[in-house]
């Protein structure tokens, strides 16, 4: 809780009220614990009351139970990351309570469930530490027998009090979320949580309030990373989805099962991996760009299936929600894995755009631009986030939906006639004319993967095959010349320049704002292209002594990350080198921070 | 999802000439040019379209198949054709799907999509051209290669058990099984008519000689070459599960007909329903509209 302004003698007796501009709460418990929608709650409280907001989540990979966390960082200001360090720490087990208590900063609130936990009189020197025996009061509160039931409402209950959150904005929270089921559900969770609200919980801990935040001219929304590119690719005007369950993509696939039907659309559960990208390759031919998307081991399979998109000029967007690998490798932590699969994911030489975007707003916007250019360059477009980006909760502002919502559906226009593989169009763009259209001289194309001439049909000339190949590359380069530069964090010359993509935004630039506080001279960027990079990033590298590529991925035999080393191919520089991790976690500021010290400073060991 | 197109002015029926693309790859004497013949005349009987037909195909001698039809076609990877196709019918109720492919394609790589795409009944034709050899790449043993069948990868004979196509359609839910064969053009051409007029998907098995390296494979079924061309037993009732079964399990030449043919919703038609009952709860709004509705929810 940094920046605490004023504490005053509040009418709470003895104890202060302190204004804070900031606050970090995580919360341990075990997954049916129900800790996630403690999280939600205050995630959408914030949004609705102009707060920034980030969350962070662990869960376990078993299919019930286990140890889970939610960590939320609600501000006034601006909100980077989801926090190095908690300020308040709710432990509901021993295991919860002796595995993150040293996640808490010194000084930190352990607010413990005295049912279940037994505090430590070594950390007790270290945090405050408040008990409240919340199982038992809330079984007593609400009745029942189910012991776990509640105890995470009552719980929001206690944090409500605790930063004198808005009660009545939480309570139209909670009867949102009961709607539609029974009424004594939505009476239940009100009754624990005002249970919760009434612990006399200021005559233990001392309280906080937010100060005023930064007011915004738009209202704000919150969501996660698969619910905002869910919506994008709708936006876009995409109406065909297939996809095989897989974590954790499986909840952006079941949202454009559930909405898809309203606009027309449809969404096919398919038999494997490959029919699923099968499907939507067929429905993307036939008209209307289309989606499918998978985790790690799906773009495995996929990945024949979009060499043929790619040799076809068949426009595809595949999303890869990316999980630690390889092979099954944790499929609930997050790792940055798979940017090379996704760039070169195939047989032969087969080029193609891949995009990740930065955060969970990037989402929706990046569905939209994904689509858009599939459908420009007739090439495959694969979307790269992560499993933290995907279960990440942030708040945006609305989107201006009347104006971003487009609508791609195929004209059909009669052609006198038509080379699917015309080699003079400019920059080696053609645009595929789907099954409908007629095709007046009576010539209509086969589109294939064998190498082929301009109207599909096969051949195996060196000079076709030459001429094709240099065709579905230079449409790419076109685009590299047409993508914008991104956009430098930080002043753009300096010491260290820090390179990042995907989930590591947020943390990159909280590292990039602390470190310039301490006098330190570091920038960042977040490349958003990854394949094919933008023109003329040389050009920001050369304001840099250093170039960092700050990746969740592993260093690799040659010493580099994998977008560390695209760059170390394209762009011959030994000032760019790699910070990378793999221990399944998103980065923490303070990791950053670390490490580029270390690559300063060598400890010659 | 779907975008029918008006029909324009009258047109006359499409003449072979304008039907006919490349020159065929296969070998002289090979069975699918059969199958490339009748499907010009299924489409000339039918007064089809160029801009209306969509020949989907596979990897394999009759995968080859788009590239000698003078319509929209597409030749995909090995074995995934039926996905593509799923992809292209539920997207366009407008067009008429066929796909072509032959056994390996099928029953082997494809064997996966053969099973979903027909308990699904995706509405489409399916024509596997089976030779029970793979042709393309010189005779290696197929999944409908018999026993004792020598091969280059079989040396010896092959030793394991075929498929039966018609048994693998029925066991997995397909609503339309028949089985004919290249030497009986009239029947071909009677089961591609029957496929294409059933709603949901339509599975032919088409006996086609590979004259290069299974020559004389199907003689006990042609007349010609002293066998017998059995047709189904007239008095089979083409709704009855168990009798098709056991139908289709008759030992070589076994029957040509319709085994099995179930009046069923597609997949096509449960997805369309579904969609107007969820249309319905957004009935005047626009798309935009529709997708505000769930942002107002993150609020």
């Amino acid at each position: 809780m940094s920046d605490i302004t004023a504490a005053s003698e509040a009418a709470e007796g003895s104890k202060k009220v302190s204004k804070v501009s900031e606050a970090v709460i995580r919360i341990a418990g075990n997954s049916q614990d129900g800790i996630q929608s403690i999280g939600g709650f205050l995630a959408r409280l914030a949004g609705r009351s102009e707060q920034e907001v980030m969350t962070f989540m662990t869960i376990p990979s078993t299919i019930s139970g286990g140890p889970s966390i939610f960590q939320v960082r609600i501000g006034s200001g601006e909100v980077l990351s989801s926090g190095d360090e908690a300020d308040v720490l709710l432990a509901f087990y021993q295991h919860s309570y002796e595995n993150h208590v040293d996640f808490l900063k010194e000084g930190g609130i352990v607010l413990y469930d005295s049912s279940h936990v037994e505090p430590d009189p070594e950390f007790e020197k270290k945090y405050r530490h408040v008990g409240c025996a919340v199982t038992e009061l809330t079984v007593e509160a609400i009745g029942g027998t189910a012991r776990d039931k509640g105890k995470n409402i009552f719980s929001l209950g206690l944090i409500a009090r605790m930063f004198d959150l808005d009660a009545p904005k939480l309570e139209t929270l909670i009867i949102e979320r009961f709607k539609g089921k029974a009424a004594s559900i939505s009476t239940t969770a009100l009754t624990a949580f005002h249970a919760g609200y009434a612990y006399p919980i200021a005559t233990i801990a001392e309280l906080y309030e937010f100060t005023e935040p930064q007011a915004r001219d738009k209202e704000q929304v919150v969501t996660n990373g698969n619910e905002a590119l869910g919506y994008g690719i709708l936006a876009a005007g995409v109406r065909f989805g297939a996809g095989y369950p897989i974590t954790p993509w499986s909840d952006l696939m079941e949202l454009l099962r559930r909405e898809l039907p309203k606009y027309g659309g449809v969404f096919v559960q398919a038999e494997d991996e490959i029919a699923a990208v099968s499907m939507a390759i067929g429905s993307s031919y036939s008209g209307r760009v289309a989606v499918t998307g998978s985790s790690g081991p799906g773009l495995s399979l996929k990945g024949e299936a979009i060499g043929w998109a790619v040799m076809a000029e068949i426009p595809l967007v595949m999303i890869d929600v990316q999980r630690a690998g390889p092979s099954t490798g944790m499929p609930t932590s997050v790792e940055q894995s798979d940017l090379n699969i996704a760039c070169f994911g195939a047989h032969g030489d087969s080029p193609r755009v891949v995009i990740a975007p930065a955060n969970v707003e990037d989402c929706f916007y990046t569905g939209i631009e994904a689509v858009n250019i599939a459908k420009k360059y007739s090439v495959p477009v694969i979307i790269l986030t992560d499993q933290a980006i995907s279960t990440r909760i942030e708040a945006f502002p609305m989107p201006d939906l009347e104006k971003v919502v487009q609508d791609i559906s195929p004209t059909f226009e009669p052609h006198t006639e038509f080379e699917p593989y015309d080699l003079d169009a400019a920059d080696g763009i053609t645009n595929h004319q789907p099954p409908g259209t007629r095709i007046e001289s009576g010539k209509y194309p086969v589109i294939t993967g064998l190498e082929h001439d301009e109207m599909g049909h096969p051949t195996s000339s060196p000079v076709l095959h030459t001429k094709m190949q240099a065709k579905r590359r230079r449409k790419l380069q076109k685009l590299a010349s047409e993508l914008p530069l991104p956009e430098v964090y930080g002043p753009d010359e300096g010491n260290v320049l820090l390179v990042g993509w995907g989930s590591t935004q947020g943390s990159m630039r909280e590292a990039v704002e602390r470190a310039r506080k301490a006098g330190d001279s570091i920038s960042c960027i977040t490349m958003r292209h990854i394949m094919p990079m933008p023109d003329g990033l040389e050009s920001i590298f050369d304001g840099f002594h250093h170039v960092y590529a700050v990746e969740t991925n592993d260093e690799g035999l040659n010493g580099y990350g994998q977008l560390c080393g695209l760059m170390r191919a394209k762009f011959c520089d030994p000032k760019i080198e790699g910070i990378n991790k793999t221990d399944g976690l998103t980065w923490r500021v303070h990791e950053i921070l670390k490490r580029v010290k270390e690559k300063l400073e060598p400890t010659g060991d | 999802m779907s975008t029918a197109i008006a029909e324009p002015e009258e047109r006359k029926p499409l003449s072979k000439k304008e039907l006919v693309a490349d020159h065929p790859t296969w070998c002289p004497g090979c069975g699918d040019f059969s199958v490339l013949a009748l499907y010009f005349k299924l489409i000339q009987n039918r007064g089809l379209h160029h801009e209306k037909v969509t020949t989907v195909a596979g990897i394999g001698c009759s995968s080859r198949f788009p590239y000698f039809v003078q319509a929209h076609g597409v030749h995909y990877i090995h074995g995934r054709a039926l996905p593509f196709a799923t992809g292209v019918s539920m997207s366009r109720p407008d067009l008429h799907v066929f796909v072509f492919g032959g056994d390996g394609d099928a029953f082997s790589i494809g064997g996966n999509h053969f099973t979903h795409t027909a308990r699904k009944n995706v509405h489409m034709t399916y024509v596997v051209m089976d030779n029970s050899v793979y042709g393309l790449t010189k005779k290696q043993t197929s999944p409908t290669s018999p026993i004792g069948f020598k091969s280059k990868t079989d040396m010896w004979g092959a030793m394991d058990q075929p498929i039966n196509p018609l048994k693998q359609a029925i066991g997995a839910g397909a609503t339309f099984v028949a089985r004919t064969t290249h030497t009986n053009p009239k029947h071909l051409l009677a089961m591609m008519e029957a496929a294409m007029d059933h709603n949901g998907f339509g599975f032919i098995e088409c006996l086609s000689e590979c004259v290069e390296f299974y020559d004389g494979a199907f003689d006990a079924s042609n007349p010609r070459k002293g066998g017998e061309f059995k047709e189904v037993p007239a008095d089979h009732d083409v709704t009855n599960e168990q009798a098709a079964y056991e139908l289709a399990g008759e030992p070589f030449p076994g029957y040509f007909g319709i085994f099995r043919q179930v009046d069923q919703p597609s997949k096509n038609d449960k997805e369309y329903e579904l969609n107007a009952r969820m249309q319905a709860k957004v009935e005047g709004l626009k798309d935009w509209e529709i997708l505000q509705q769930n942002f107002d929810k993150m609020k």
